[in-house]
């Protein structure tokens, strides 16, 4: 029933084969064809320059003031890349195994050997466009090691990698915007998609300083429109992230795959009170030099300086030592939960785990005062060089970290727990990155294909960039080489009035409600249900319990909803409301995947399926399928599976001890 | 650290649109803990206008980690409040005490006009980068990465004026709306590095005019601008612009 379009042949030369067959848009005809990329992140701008560069006409959209601050700006730690350029074995094929097996067999083989075999195109085209990378003295590019990996291939910018990337692309989108290849569109909020004969034609957005609703046509649409890790409330992601063009989509016709595959990353800032309104990561790059430890006593009231050595649980070198503290981000998470659960956290909430740099911070200092010549050290001497060493790689995670909880990181430990960062489920795409609606594609975040069951650190960079400059630019041609003789659809056509009736309706709906409480109430508690039972470990019980209860607050949203203002002016509490309405129907759609899927998997953890040392445990018998989720009406969903054959990589019990 | 809790007096401006006057409303807040950031703050009061009937106050956030540039609060005289080299998302409520009170102002020069209450328009910003803050390199044009070398020094101050987030906080600190320090941090991130050295000449003239052409103004040489960015953009790469800029017109 699914067409997945994976190319015939053998694995490493699917893509190579493809490209030489694809069909192909001649220069005259990109002319005359328009194309909607929704969303500008990593994904978005950079699809969008690279088409508009090929001759295409381009329309974006972002609901921020500008392209330049979508959330891959967020990101920290750096980019994967098959380099080898530390000469320390990486290949494409490593790249390739190391990232299906990080996501624990739930990716698609196809679709990952060819994100690995483009990486190192993503590199060369970044340092062209003027993204400064780290050095090292020859000046040649540096790298260093990540989660889930043995070798060094992860290429950053201080801690601020996604930043950089994302002003590369940011640049070479405005370029295209002054040569008139692309039209902008700040401000904007996709709110419904225009199918005519079937076909994805174009969107209504709504400007989101008059209010107003435009129609907008293309012949094809893009949505790079990033994660739904807000459907928790409180995660990593920015307040304005949302998964509304995704689910409209959805609800037209787009299967919706792996939901419930969402990432809760280990090294985040603690939650400090009712007030909190996001989470706020520290870079995994971290956990390179980083120790993580819990006091072996539990309840323990002693401050971290005060406990010695031997009294000190290293539980990640402990269970896993062939990893230690670079762990995948799923064993990482459950790992620190299990430790606070069973009473060894620290903190007065006792939800967080110790990050311990005082021995980087020793082993550094040695090692500059050896490079200084400076002959038996004081204590003092080492540690002030190791201070500077740590300082010029992580200043900026220290400097935030201080920032936030007031403490200075260098000299105690700082106090992280899991966090939801990201989410691998999303639009299902097949190989070309197309939806189930011809037409409709999904890149980057927002669709499913790359990551499996739990994604590798520095691997959501080099998914975004690899859909939007190396992907799409090929795939698309497939589908608009039959396009050329579609002429431009005037927005007056029905179809367009309709989707647009149907979203002013949807708006005064909701603005009418003139209930008591605020968007941020149902927010709330929806993300305490979604965290309680849909969060780090799920059950049976507490899926189906949690299933009733969205639906319960669903009713309360529509009734007791007040949004103060305007429809017809700026007015952020309506666009928020607008996105917790999508939020609260996925919110369901998530545990009812989750239920579904009776095993444990990469960040899907079900307390019914775990070996006797509580790992995950995978059930390749009955669930090594893609689960796509089709709408069928108001809290019905019909699933659809995808078979996942693995030729290559071969699944087995992953293991990092 | 010792958290404790605070009763504040804000100061907002408030406007409804562009088009028309604005004006300072007072609201009293209680209960604010310590721990709080300055936008967690600003959620509070927000949550309590609404359910008494009145509209919250529109401002923009949107990472809320100091890095995505989307926040903009002038903060009793200062862009991004009191703190050193910080935005006003990682403001804590820790820098204030019971009884303060608090002026919060949206950025202030004609380029950026005013939206809605603390919402400012800074597109002109996008319009200065689309002059040419940019290497021409299409998808596909790149070489290998490693083939051209470039030394780990300029590579770091080339990152160092990359790391501008386009906030636009220098601009509202200027007396005379300035933008020198953004054009100047983009000029300097690009021309520091090989690949954006063929196009160093037209990228300085271009930009500049593009910056006088939004109605900023001319630099103050006062550092102010320097003083409030969030992430220490220097002042040398004005000198920097300068020199790119003198350099681009004698060779004209």
């Amino acid at each position: 029933m699914l067409d997945s379009k994976i190319p015939a042949g053998p694995l490493e030369q699917k893509w190579s084969e493809y490209k030489g067959h694809v069909k192909l848009v001649n220069p005259a005809n990109k002319r005359k064809i328009e194309i909607i990329v929704v969303g500008t992140g990593l994904a978005g701008a950079s699809a969008a320059a690279s088409l508009a560069e090929m001759g295409y006409q381009v329309k974006t959209y972002c609901f921020h003031d500008s392209p330049r601050r979508a959330h891959s700006i967020s990101a920290q730690g750096g980019i994967n890349a098959a380099k080898n350029y530390q000469n320390d074995g990486d290949s494409v094929f490593r790249l390739f195994y190391d990232t299906v097996k990080g996501g624990d067999y739930r990716a698609r083989e196809s679709n990952v050997h060819r994100l690995s075999e483009v990486s190192a195109n993503i590199i060369d085209q970044c340092v062209a466009q003027g993204v400064p990378f780290a050095r090292e003295y020859g000046g040649l590019l540096s790298n260093r090691s990540f989660g889930g990996t043995q070798v060094q291939r992860t290429f950053y910018a201080a801690g601020q990698t996604g930043q950089q990337l994302l002003i590369g692309a940011y640049q070479a989108l405005e370029r295209q915007i002054a040569l008139g290849n692309v039209t902008m569109y700040a401000r904007h909020e996709m709110q419904e998609l225009v199918l005519i004969d079937g076909k994805a034609r174009g969107i209504i957005a709504r400007n989101l300083v008059t209010g107003n609703l435009e129609r907008h046509f293309g012949h094809t649409v893009l949505l790079c429109t990033g994660g739904y890790s807000n459907v928790y409330y409180l995660s990593t992601s920015g307040m304005g992230s949302n998964v509304t063009a995704a689910w409209k989509a959805h609800k037209q016709g787009a299967c919706f795959a792996n939901p419930c595959f969402t990432q809760i990353h280990p090294t985040c800032i603690p939650v400090s009170g009712e007030h909190q309104s996001k989470l706020t990561l520290m870079s995994e790059s971290l956990r390179n030099d980083g120790r993580i430890w819990v006091p072996k006593k539990q309840n323990e009231t002693r401050k971290p300086g005060e406990i010695p050595e031997e009294e000190r649980d290293y539980y990640l070198e402990r269970r896993y030592p062939a990893f230690g503290n670079l762990v995948p981000r799923d064993v990482a998470s459950r790992a620190a939960k299990e430790r606070c659960d069973a009473g060894y956290g620290v903190g007065t909430s006792r939800q967080a785990v110790y990050l311990d740099y005082a021995e980087a911070i020793n082993r550094y200092g040695r090692i500059e005062c050896n490079k200084n010549g400076i002959a038996n050290p004081s204590p003092e001497i080492i540690r002030r060089h190791g201070m500077d060493v740590v300082k010029e790689k992580y200043g900026n995670l220290f400097n935030m970290y201080e920032k936030i909880t007031g403490e200075n990181p260098y000299e105690v430990p700082m106090r992280i727990y899991p966090a939801v960062h990201y989410t691998m489920g999303g639009l299902w795409v097949d190989y070309e990155l197309m939806t189930t609606i011809p037409g409709l594609y999904c890149l980057g975040e927002a669709n499913f294909s790359d990551h499996g069951a739990n994604r590798l650190g520095a691997s959501a960079l080099m998914q975004g960039l690899a859909d939007g400059y190396f992907v799409i630019p090929y795939t698309i041609g497939n589908y608009l080489s039959d396009e050329i003789r579609t002429k431009e659809i005037p927005t007056d056509h029905p179809a367009f009035e309709k989707a647009e009736k149907v979203v002013a309706d949807r708006i005064s709906q909701l603005k009418n409600i003139g209930g008591t409480k605020t968007v941020d109430h149902f927010h709330k508690r929806l993300g305490k249900i979604m965290w309680d039972k849909c969060g780090m470990a799920r059950n049976a019980n507490g899926l189906r319990e949690a299933i009733v209860e969205i639906q319960q607050l669903k009713k309360d949203f529509y009734n007791d909803l007040k949004i103060p203002g305007e429809i017809y002016e700026m007015n952020p509490e309506l666009d928020k409301a607008s996105r917790v309405a999508d939020f609260i129907e996925l919110g369901e759609l998530m545990c009812m995947d989750a239920l579904n899927r009776n095993e444990s998997c990469g960040g899907h953890f079900r307390e019914e399926m775990q070996t006797e040392e509580g790992e995950a445990k995978r059930d390749d018998e009955n669930f090594s399928y893609v689960a796509a989720w089709q709408f069928a009406g108001e809290h019905e969903w019909v699933l659809i599976k995808e078979p996942l054959e693995f030729e290559v990589a071969k699944p087995s019990q992953r293991s990092y001890k | 650290m010792e958290h404790y809790k605070m009763n504040l007096t804000l100061r907002i401006w408030r406007q409804k649109n562009s088009e028309t006057k604005g004006r300072f409303e007072t609201y009293k807040i209680e209960d604010i803990s310590s721990e709080m950031s300055f936008l967690e703050m600003m959620d509070v009061l927000n949550e309590k206008l609404i359910r008494e009937g009145q509209e919250p106050v529109a401002f923009d956030h949107d990472c809320r980690e100091g890095i995505c540039g989307t926040c903009s609060m002038f903060i009793n005289g200062r862009p991004h409040g009191p703190w050193h080299a910080n935005t006003t998302c990682q403001l804590h409520m820790r820098a204030y005490q019971d009884g303060d009170t608090i002026t919060v102002e949206p950025w202030r020069a004609n380029a950026f006009p005013v939206l809605k209450d603390l919402i400012v328009d800074r597109s002109a910003f996008d319009r200065i980068i689309q002059a040419g803050g940019y290497i021409s390199v299409n998808t596909g044009n790149a070489v290998e990465a490693n083939s051209i070398l470039v030394p780990k020094d300029q590579a770091d101050s080339s990152f160092a004026a990359a790391a501008c987030i386009g906030c636009g906080a220098c601009v509202a600190a200027c007396k005379n709306s300035s933008a020198m320090l953004f054009v100047s941090a983009k000029v300097s991130h690009l021309a520091l590095l090989p690949q954006g050295y063929p196009e160093r000449k037209t990228r300085a003239l271009n930009m500049i005019a593009q910056m006088d052409k939004e109605g900023f103004g001319s630099c103050t040489n006062t550092q102010a601008c320097e003083s409030v960015c969030p992430k220490e953009i220097s002042m040398t790469n004005i000198a920097k612009l300068n020199s790119e800029f003198i350099l681009a017109g004698l060779s004209d």
